[in-house]
C-alpha cells in the first residue's frame, strides 16, 4: 500500500465521522493552546522583569544596609539587631573610586503632599540629581533636582506626572509650590509618564533632595545607594572598592550588601524560567488527557469498524498495513489538533496582548515545537493500543463481527 | 452422474481436466477444533479433498456442518488445527501471517453474503481496495476497477456509495472487488443469501461466467437450485464431506 493511499484512506475515515473527529481535534487543540498561552504568560513575566532591570542599566550596583550573606534575610531582620546606617558621608566616600562614575543616595518614605486644599499621601523619594541619569528618566517639563551638594536641603521637588496633573488641576506645576509634610518646595520639573518601574509607580512619586528627605523622615540612614560604574568591565573592581570602603568606615565590619543587576536579573530569570517550565508542564498534562481521549475514541472506532478490518484482511491486508492505517489516523488527529491548537493559542495570546499591552506575550519557540511534538507523540503513543488491537483481529471473527 | 460418498476423494468434473493432475487446492486429514467455554467443538473432522484448477464446486449442508469453516480455511482466513492444506502446490501450514495475507491477496477472491462493502467509499473505490493494498498506482487501479465494473454492468454506478445501490448491485460490486486482482480461486459464501430471486439469478450468472473464463469456483449455499448448478457438489455433515457428486 502506497503512503499516499494510506493517508487518503485514513483521512477519508476521519472525514466520514466529522463529530468524532471534531471532538478529538478540540481535545488536542485545547492542550496545545494551553501550553502556548501559559508559557507565553510565564515568558511575558520573565521578559517584563528582565526589561525592568535592564532599564536600570547593566553597570549598576546597589548598596543596601545589612549583610544578607550571613543572615540570609537582611542583617538584623531576624536577630533584632539593627545594621549600621549608610550615611551621606559613606555615599560620598564612594565617589573616590575611578571605577565609579556617579552615585545616587536614596531615602524612601510615605508622606502627605498638598497644594491648596488638595492633598494626598504619596511615596517620597529623597535623592540627588544623578538619580535621573542612573535611572535613564526623562522629564515631561522643567528639570530634575539641582546638581548641588547632597547635604544641602534645597526647597525644590520633582513630581510624577499623575501628581502633577491631579494636584495642580491641569495647571503647569513647574515653578509652583507644593507642601510635603511640614515643608514647602518649589516644583522644578514633572517626570515623563512611565508607569510602574521596579515595583514603584513613578507617576505618583514626589522626588526631593536627599538631605530634605532625611530631615523629613528624621533619619540619618539611607535606604539604598545606587552606584553607576564607569563600565561593565570595572563592576568587580567597583564592588570590591565599595565593600572595602564600608569595612574601613564601619570599623572593619562588612555590614552592607552590594548587589549587581546581573545577579538580580539571573535570580529572577531563574525563578521565572522555572515558573514557565512549571506552567508548560501543567498544560502538558492536558495533552496527555487528550492522548487518552484519542485512545478511547480510537478503541471505539476499532470496535465500530471491526467488519471493515476483517474485510481488509480478507482482501490481503497485512497486519502491519492495518496497524499503519490506524496509526496514521491517530497521527492525523494529533497533527491537525496540534495545528488547531497553535492557531487557537496564538489567537489567545493576541487577545492577551491587546488586553495587557504593557506585557510582551510571546510563547518560547521550544514551547510551540514541544507542544506540537508532544501532541503528536501522545497521539502516536495512545494510538498504538487501538491500532494493535485492529491489526490483531482475527479476520473470520471480525467479518462475523464477533 | 458419478456419486461419491465420504471418504472418497478425487472427484471428476465434466468440464474440468482431471483435478488430481492439476489440483489447485488439496486438503489432507484437515481438522479444525474450536474451544467454546470448556467444550471443544470439532468443526472439521479429518477432511480430505482435492479441487482441480477451473472446477465449479458447490458446498452444501445443514447449519453447523462446517461449510463456512472449510471455506475460511480454503481462503486462508483461518488455520486448521491439524492436517495439511496445499494451495497451488504450496504447503500453507509453513506460511507466516504476511505470506498468508499476500497469497490471499494474489490467489483468492471472496464474495460474502452481506457484501461487506465500505459504506463511506464509492463503488469504484471499493473495487480498488485490493489493488490499493497491493500498491498498484492510482491511475492503473482506477482503470482496472472501471473495467471490471463495466463487465458487471455497473458502469453507470461507479461513483455511487453502497447505500445508493440495490442489493444485487452491491453484490456485483463485491464480485468485481473479488476478481479485480485476477485471482485463481473465487470463494463465495451464500452469495445470493441476501438477495431476491432476480438479483440472485444475475449474481449466479456472473460467477458462472467468471468460471467459464477459467476461475476455480467454490460456492457455499443452502439453496438446492444454485448448488445443483455446480459441476461438483459436496455435501457436508458434522465436519465431514459425506457426499461428493460430479456431473
Amino acid at each position: 500500500m502506497k503512503l499516499a493511499d494510506r493517508h487518503r484512506v485514513a483521512f477519508g475515515a476521519l472525514a466520514r465521522a466529522p463529530l468524532r473527529t471534531a471532538m478529538l481535534l478540540l481535545a488536542t487543540a485545547i492542550g496545545v493552546a494551553a501550553v502556548l498561552v501559559l508559557t507565553a504568560l510565564g515568558e511575558a513575566a520573565r521578559v517584563y522583569i528582565a526589561d525592568e532591570f535592564q532599564s536600570l542599566g547593566t553597570d549598576l550596583l546597589v548598596v543596601m544596609p545589612g549583610r544578607t550573606e550571613t543572615s540570609g534575610a537582611g542583617a538584623g531582620m531576624m536577630s533584632g539587631a539593627t545594621p549600621r546606617d549608610i550615611t551621606l558621608d559613606d555615599a560620598r566616600a564612594l565617589l573616590r573610586s575611578s571605577a565609579i562614575a556617579t552615585i545616587a543616595p536614596l531615602v524612601v518614605g510615605e508622606s502627605s503632599v498638598s497644594v491648596g486644599s488638595l492633598e494626598r499621601d504619596v511615596t517620597i523619594m529623597g535623592t540627588t540629581a544623578s538619580y535621573a541619569t542612573i535611572r535613564h528618566w526623562t522629564m515631561a517639563s522643567g528639570e530634575f533636582l539641582p546638581d548641588v551638594d547632597m547635604d544641602r536641603e534645597s526647597p525644590v521637588c520633582v513630581v510624577g506626572s499623575t501628581i502633577g496633573s491631579e494636584l495642580f488641576r491641569g495647571e503647569p506645576p513647574v515653578g509652583r509650590w507644593l507642601r510635603v509634610g511640614d515643608r514647602r518646595c518649589r516644583v522644578a520639573g514633572v517626570l515623563a509618564r512611565q508607569g510602574i518601574s521596579v515595583m514603584v509607580d513613578v507617576d505618583t512619586v514626589v522626588m526631593i533632595p536627599v538631605a530634605m528627605a532625611q530631615s523629613l523622615f528624621n533619619s540619618a540612614g539611607l535606604f539604598r545607594v545606587l552606584i553607576q560604574a564607569r563600565s561593565r568591565d570595572v563592576m568587580p573592581a567597583a564592588k570590591r572598592f565599595v565593600l572595602a570602603t564600608f569595612r574601613q568606615r564601619h570599623h572593619g565590619e562588612e555590614d552592607v550588601t552590594v548587589i549587581t543587576q546581573d545577579a538580580v536579573l539571573q535570580t529572577f530569570d531563574g525563578i521565572l524560567g522555572a515558573l514557565t517550565l512549571a506552567l508548560a508542564g501543567i498544560a502538558a498534562i492536558s495533552l496527555l488527557v487528550a492522548g487518552v481521549l484519542i485512545m478511547n475514541v480510537m478503541l471505539v472506532a476499532v470496535s465500530q469498524r471491526t467488519q471493515e478490518i476483517g474485510l481488509l484482511k480478507a482482501l490481503g491486508a497485512r497486519r502491519s498495513q492495518v496497524l499503519a492505517l490506524f496509526l496514521t489516523e491517530a497521527l492525523y488527529l494529533a497533527l491537525l489538533g496540534a495545528l488547531a491548537g497553535v492557531l487557537a493559542g496564538f489567537a489567545g495570546i493576541w487577545l492577551l496582548g491587546n488586553l495587557y499591552p504593557a506585557f510582551t506575550f510571546r510563547p518560547p519557540v521550544w514551547a510551540v515545537l514541544g507542544a506540537v511534538l508532544l501532541s503528536m507523540g501522545c497521539g502516536m503513543l495512545f494510538g498504538i493500543l487501538p491500532a494493535r488491537r485492529a491489526a490483531r483481529l482475527d479476520p473470520v471473527a471480525a467479518l462475523a463481527r464477533r | 452422474m458419478i456419486v461419491k460418498v465420504w471418504p472418497t476423494v478425487s472427484p471428476q468434473s465434466r468440464s474440468s481436466p482431471t483435478p488430481d493432475a492439476v489440483a489447485i487446492l488439496r486438503l489432507e486429514q484437515l481438522t479444525r477444533i474450536f474451544a467454546v467455554g470448556d467444550q471443544f467443538v470439532r468443526a472439521l473432522d479429518g477432511v480430505d479433498l482435492s479441487i482441480g484448477t477451473g472446477e465449479y464446486i458447490s458446498l452444501m449442508g445443514p447449519s453447523g456442518s462446517g461449510k463456512s469453516t472449510l471455506l475460511n480455511i480454503l481462503g486462508l482466513l483461518d488455520r486448521p488445527t491439524s492436517g495439511e492444506y496445499w494451495l497451488a502446490g504450496e504447503r500453507t501450514s509453513t506460511m507466516n501471517d504476511d505470506r498468508l495475507a499476500d497469497t490471499r491477496q494474489r490467489e483468492i477472491g471472496f464474495v460474502f453474503q452481506f457484501f461487506h462493502l465500505i459504506h463511506r467509499m464509492t463503488a469504484v473505490e471499493n473495487v480498488e481496495l485490493p489493488l490499493m493494498l497491493a500498491g498498484v498506482p492510482m491511475a492503473e487501479r482506477r482503470a482496472r476497477a472501471h473495467e471490471v465494473l463495466r463487465r458487471m454492468g455497473l458502469e453507470a454506478r461507479v461513483d455511487h456509495r453502497s447505500n445508493q445501490l440495490s442489493g444485487g448491485e452491491r453484490q456485483r460490486v463485491a464480485i468485481a472487488r473479488a476478481v479485480v486482482m485476477q485471482p485463481k480461486i473465487l470463494l463465495a459464501d451464500e452469495p445470493t443469501g441476501n438477495l431476491d430471486s432476480v438479483s440472485g439469478g444475475e449474481v449466479v450468472k456472473i460467477v458462472e461466467a467468471l468460471h467459464d473464463e477459467g476461475l476455480t469456483l467454490v460456492v457455499v449455499t443452502h439453496d438446492q437450485a444454485i448448488g445443483s448448478r455446480a459441476h461438483r457438489r459436496l455435501l457436508m455433515r458434522d465436519g465431514k464431506v459425506v457426499q461428493d457428486v460430479s456431473g
